[in-house]
């Protein structure tokens, strides 16, 4: 590869120096994606190396190998999500002949502990991993030195340089603070955090997004949980579907307070936290008493002390993510960008992981195949769950118009609700189709329990070029909630009742 | 084009035909020999005569897309479309055909009100016809009735999949404390409430299926059906009334019910499924006698209440499912509490004691020797299998063949039986998946080919299912071994994982247990022919795959999808191994 203007004097000497680098490839970032890249180049006989070096949080969390979704994400969001959803279990368990003395609690501390413990050991089998391929793993910060080297410095200030042929960087994001509001940063805490709380976070406020379905666990468990949203909640998202999500968690006991932004935390004497807002509406300030304020209005790259210009790697100066094509690569040939800390990615780990891992073949083995961006499933693990894969209604109206769209719905009743005598009114499905046949599926949207598990198979179909026809064609399996996804009959432009009823 | 329905109350019978009004040729004589065939019959009918009206032309148009029929006259009777100018008709064949349609009490008779048979019944009376349900539950030998809706809803499907969720619950409340949850370690079952308040649920669908047949102008008769003619039924009530129905069409959907063994005993002291979901009390200890997934589901339920539960089983588990799977359903089963006396079958049951339950002696000889077994039960549970409702409802009299091996009945792909006017469909028929949505699927398309304009055929390929046994199993196409006798083991590749789902992670619940498997063809760029997955929620993950296959599914594809984190249905997206390649792990 070529050597680019160095930009110290060091790199000069080093570039001068390496006629051959250290690696063949040097993934900065052990997240999700990162950990992918550097197992499938290993896997194909490369040299390779990691490095992987996380920030403590404003609040002083910290935590191992593995990056966002397996410290701070999907895995302990999912296993708290689940505690929640046991205890609507317990009480359903009930209604089915089992007896359960009350009282019936909730022990944060025991929760925490448990999830803290899994995600220790996921830590602990990365690093194994990591071994067992061979692949050189660092603790250590990383900033670009020049376009091939790279330059770590560890906990306790020691620096070493590493230099490579390929650079894949998977640095991801963290959470947003709003600095602007007085003693945000210093009361409040963020998703880097709360899955570490050694003690239960009490009455809490968050504002959207990650916040649904944080409030829609710790509202799960039995603690007073608001969210506080100064637009629409899911923004992305299938507006309709967004709005039963949030319709259903405020009908199971959180509380939302639209419109409103926060201007103040202050800490009370007690030690709660005074909020105060001003309502977008009324114009009026409003304040409240927590014992927790949880940021989460969004994500940034983490590309800030990367020193990316010394390397050359353009970034979108909006977003600060980095810009990059189809083959993932950088305004520098041989240095990637996958994951979150990518523009324009979905940020989601399975992507990630795939994508990391198609580069690696891409360098490394003959493959030319590309990552395919489009049709990437996902589910919202709110307390009745979001699953959806393709178009929401609003895209599909709006890339192909009104007229060309034809949207099929049904709400539903999950059998195992009839028993437990739960309200079922924001359990919904919808297919998004073309409307000339054969109606090509666009997208699906299913709100419902197990939402994650329908949707996947579906997202198969929908990758398969499924039509209506061919999905209504498929034989349900009875009884489930996903037989209702191949019994869609009614259109939404037809006005009939979409509500399902009987066998 | 719309036909509008004729006088109320009495039998009204639209018939139309599309005719041009041309002074010359053989259509101007043929039109009318059909008007007067209609004045004859006195017949409420319409004439629409297309070059006397605006739009003619579009008409015709129309026409040939529906009835792929490009000349006139076009005859409909009662919106069934019948044909045009040709010899048939000529030779009198519509006015035979007129003739029935007004000679019968109903355009169309069925037999048996479960979820195929409600499903024809509905859409026959869509599409403007005059149906009949007859539904008649035979008690069971120890006395169980319920009400309309047949098996799925009564004693299959639905009490089963709600005392599997019970069964779970159970699981989840052992769980919960491992996530924080905190209440008196004291937790018993009650089966009295679980089976009430299930018996509750079943009983508000057999009252929604009642009013929808009201609803749809279904005339419905609680019933028992014996044909006595070729378009003449026999109804006879519980008081023993006979009333006779005649019928253009039938539908035979009478469905199955359990098998007894045929043994000392049997129907006087055992029980079914039949029985089970509405038994009174709890059944304590149980044996149950079989390895059908029926067997297999029900002692999984009752072992998740805490009950004692032995499966005598004769020789495989699951037969017709892959043996792979089926076995790995049985070890975990195992794992769990259920205990399993493999190549046993009872040879006879006495009563010790009477009660709620009592207490039974079963005896039992092994299928490989001459070793015999006694063991003492409070219940026990036969599910060796079912047999068609098939033999007496007069079938031989107006010369419907079925197998005289297992009373199913042959049909073609039209589910049509030898007599041509008679149809079947559901789990009665000859070689086809006995699952409810199949049945429904069925009939619903049957009754449109009769009466609508359609000519889609139920498809019994790809038809996914769910087995609800503790682990569940999902599957869709072919077992591996049914894969290798079609398509020969050298053509095929089978891929499969092992996976852990999250939650058990945490619960610390069974490694290595979980997994997938994929049988794919080579000859056919590695196309899926068969997905199989035990896991919790299998039956939700299983129906987009179905769907997928339906699509024509390739490893390639399932490759490329990107999954869902973390869900088990991610497993579709893990890098299945070869399955040479992980060496029968």
């Amino acid at each position: 590869g070529g050597r680019g203007p160095a930009g110290s004097g060091s790199s000069l000497l080093l570039s001068s120096l390496a006629g051959q680098q250290d690696y063949d490839l040097l993934v900065i970032g052990g997240g999700s994606g990162g950990l992918a890249c550097a197992k499938e180049a290993a896997q194909l006989g490369r040299n390779v190396a990691v490095v992987d070096y996380v920030e403590p949080s404003p609040r002083g969390t910290r935590w191992g190998l593995g990056g966002t979704c397996v410290n701070v994400g999907c895995i302990p969001k999912k296993l708290m999500h689940y505690a929640a959803l046991l205890g609507p279990m317990i009480r359903d368990a009930h209604h089915y002949g089992w007896e359960v003395a009350q009282p019936i609690q909730h022990d944060w501390k025991k929760m925490a502990e448990a999830v803290q413990n899994h995600v220790k050991s996921l830590n602990w089998g990365h690093r194994v991993q990591l071994q067992d391929r061979k692949v050189k793993y660092f603790n250590i910060k990383a900033s670009f030195v020049n376009k091939h080297t790279v330059c770590g410095i560890a906990k306790g200030g020691k620096e070493t340089l590493l230099s490579a042929e390929h650079i894949v960087i998977a640095t991801g994001g963290r959470p947003k603070y709003p600095t602007h509001i007085e003693g945000a940063l210093e009361y409040g805490i963020t998703s880097d955090d709360i899955f570490w709380l050694k003690e239960s976070p009490g009455k809490t406020p968050s504002p959207a997004d990650v916040a649904l379905e944080c409030a829609g666990f710790l509202t799960g468990i039995g603690l007073d949980a608001t969210v506080m949203m100064r637009s629409i909640p899911l923004r992305g998202f299938d507006q309709q579907m967004s709005a039963l999500v949030t319709e259903h968690m405020e009908s199971h006991g959180t509380r939302f307070l639209r419109g409103c932004a926060p201007s103040h935390v202050r800490k009370l004497p007690d030690g709660r936290l005074q909020v105060t807002w001003k309502d977008g509406i009324s114009g009026k300030e409003d304040t409240g008493t927590f014992d927790t304020v949880l940021w989460a209005i969004g994500r940034v790259p983490e590309t800030g002390s990367l020193s990316l210009g010394r390397a050359g790697v353009n970034t979108n100066p909006k977003t600060q993510k980095i810009l990059v094509d189809s083959q993932e690569a950088t305004s520098v040939p041989h240095i990637y960008a996958i994951g979150d800390v990518a523009e324009g990615r979905p940020e989601l780990t399975p992507t990630a992981i795939m994508a990391g891992r198609l580069l690696a073949q891409r360098l490394f083995g003959k493959s030319s195949d590309l990552m395919d961006y489009n049709n990437v499933p996902t589910t919202v693990f709110t307390p009745l769950e979001y699953g959806c894969v393709g178009l929401s209604e609003e895209e599909a109206m709006a890339q192909h118009g009104q007229e060309q769209v034809e949207v099929y719905h049904a709400y539903y009743k999950p059998l195992e609700f009839t028993v437990a005598e739960r309200d079922a009114s924001q359990c919904y499905i919808k297919m998004v189709c073309l409307r000339e046949p054969p109606q090509l599926v666009l997208g699906l949207h299913f709100l419902g329990p197990n939402a994650g598990e329908v949707t996947q198979g579906f997202a198969l179909g929908i990758k398969c070029g499924a039509s209506y026809a061919q999905v209504m064609q498929t034989v349900g399996i009875h009884p489930t909630c996903a037989e209702e996804v191949v019994k869609l009959r009614i259109s939404k432009r037809s006005g009939l009742d979409p509500t399902v009823t009987g066998c | 084009m719309r036909v509008r329905e004729g006088g109320e109350g009495t039998r009204s019978r639209v018939i139309q035909a599309l005719l041009p009004s041309g002074p010359d040729s053989e259509t101007g004589t043929f039109l009318l020999q059909v008007k007067e065939l209609f004045s004859s019959l006195g017949v409420n009918y319409n004439i629409l005569e297309l070059d006397q009206i605006d739009d003619g032309a579009g008409i015709q148009e129309m026409l040939i897309e529906i009835t792929n029929q490009k000349t006139v006259p076009n005859i409909f009777v009662n919106k069934v479309h019948v044909g045009g100018c040709d010899q048939a008709f000529q030779s009198g064949l519509l006015q035979k055909l007129l003739q029935e349609y007004l000679a019968y009490d109903y355009d169309l008779i069925v037999i048996g009100g479960g979820s195929g048979g409600l499903s024809c019944a509905k859409e026959a009376a869509n599409l403007g016809k005059k149906v009949m349900v007859l539904d008649f539950v035979v008690p069971s030998p120890r006395g169980t009735t319920w009400g309309l809706g047949g098996t799925c809803v009564n004693v299959g499907c639905i009490p089963k999949k709600l005392m599997h969720q019970a069964a779970l619950l159970g699981q989840a409340l052992h769980d919960s404390r491992k996530f924080g949850w905190e209440y008196s370690q004291l937790v018993k079952h009650n089966w009295e409430t679980m089976t009430e308040a299930i018996q509750n649920h079943i009983g508000s669908l057999n009252w929604g299926y009642r009013l929808s047949l009201r609803e749809k102008g279904v005339t419905y008769i609680n019933s028992y059906g014996e044909f006595v003619g070729q378009h003449k039924i026999k109804a006879t009530n519980r008081k023993g009334q006979e009333t006779f129905y005649t019928a253009a069409k039938f539908v035979i959907a009478t469905g199955e019910r359990p098998r007894y063994l045929g043994i000392p005993g049997d129907k006087e002291y055992c029980v079914t499924s039949d029985d089970l979901f509405s038994l009174p009390y709890c059944p304590g200890k149980t044996l149950v006698v079989g390895a059908s997934y029926v067997a297999l589901e029900c002692s999984g339920f009752l072992t998740g209440f805490g009950l004692d539960i032995t499966v005598m089983v004769r020789s495989v588990l699951l037969r017709g499912f892959d043996q792979e799977m089926a076995e790995k359903v049985g070890s975990y089963m195992e794992q769990h509490g259920v205990k399993f006396l493999r190549k046993f079958i009872p040879v006879m049951i006495q009563q010790l004691e009477k009660g709620s339950p009592g207490k039974l002696k079963v005896s039992a000889k092994s299928t490989e020797g001459a070793e015999t077994i006694e063991d003492v039960y409070n219940t026990v549970l036969l599910a060796v299998g079912r047999d068609s409702c098939t033999r007496n409802i007069g079938l031989e009299k107006i010369g419907v063949s079925i197998s005289e091996r297992n009373g199913k009945i042959p049909v073609n792909d039209v589910e049509q039986t030898n007599v041509p006017h008679v149809y079947a469909i559901g789990d009665i028929l000859e070689g086809k998946p006995e699952l409810t949505p199949v049945a429904i699927q069925a009939g619903k398309l049957l009754a449109r080919r009769l009466f609508g304009a359609s000519l889609e055929k139920c498809d019994y390929i790809n038809v996914p299912t769910i087995v609800f046994t503790p682990l569940e199993y999902g599957c869709c196409g072919l077992s591996e071994e049914k894969a290798i006798e079609v398509y020969k083991k050298e053509n095929l590749e089978v891929y499969h994982t092992l996976f852990w789902p999250l939650e058990w992670m945490v619960a610390g619940r069974d490694n290595n247990t979980c997994c997938a498997k994929i049988i794919c063809n080579k000859l056919d760029s590695d196309r899926v022919l068969g997905f199989h997955v035990l896991g919790p929620n299998a039956g939700e993950i299983t129906q987009g795959f179905a769907a997928a296959m339906k699509c024509g599914l390739t490893k390639q594809l399932l490759d490329d999808t990107v999954g869902i984190h973390p869900t088990c249905g991610e497993v579709g997206n893990r890098r299945f191994l070869p399955l040479a390649s992980v060496g029968g792990v």
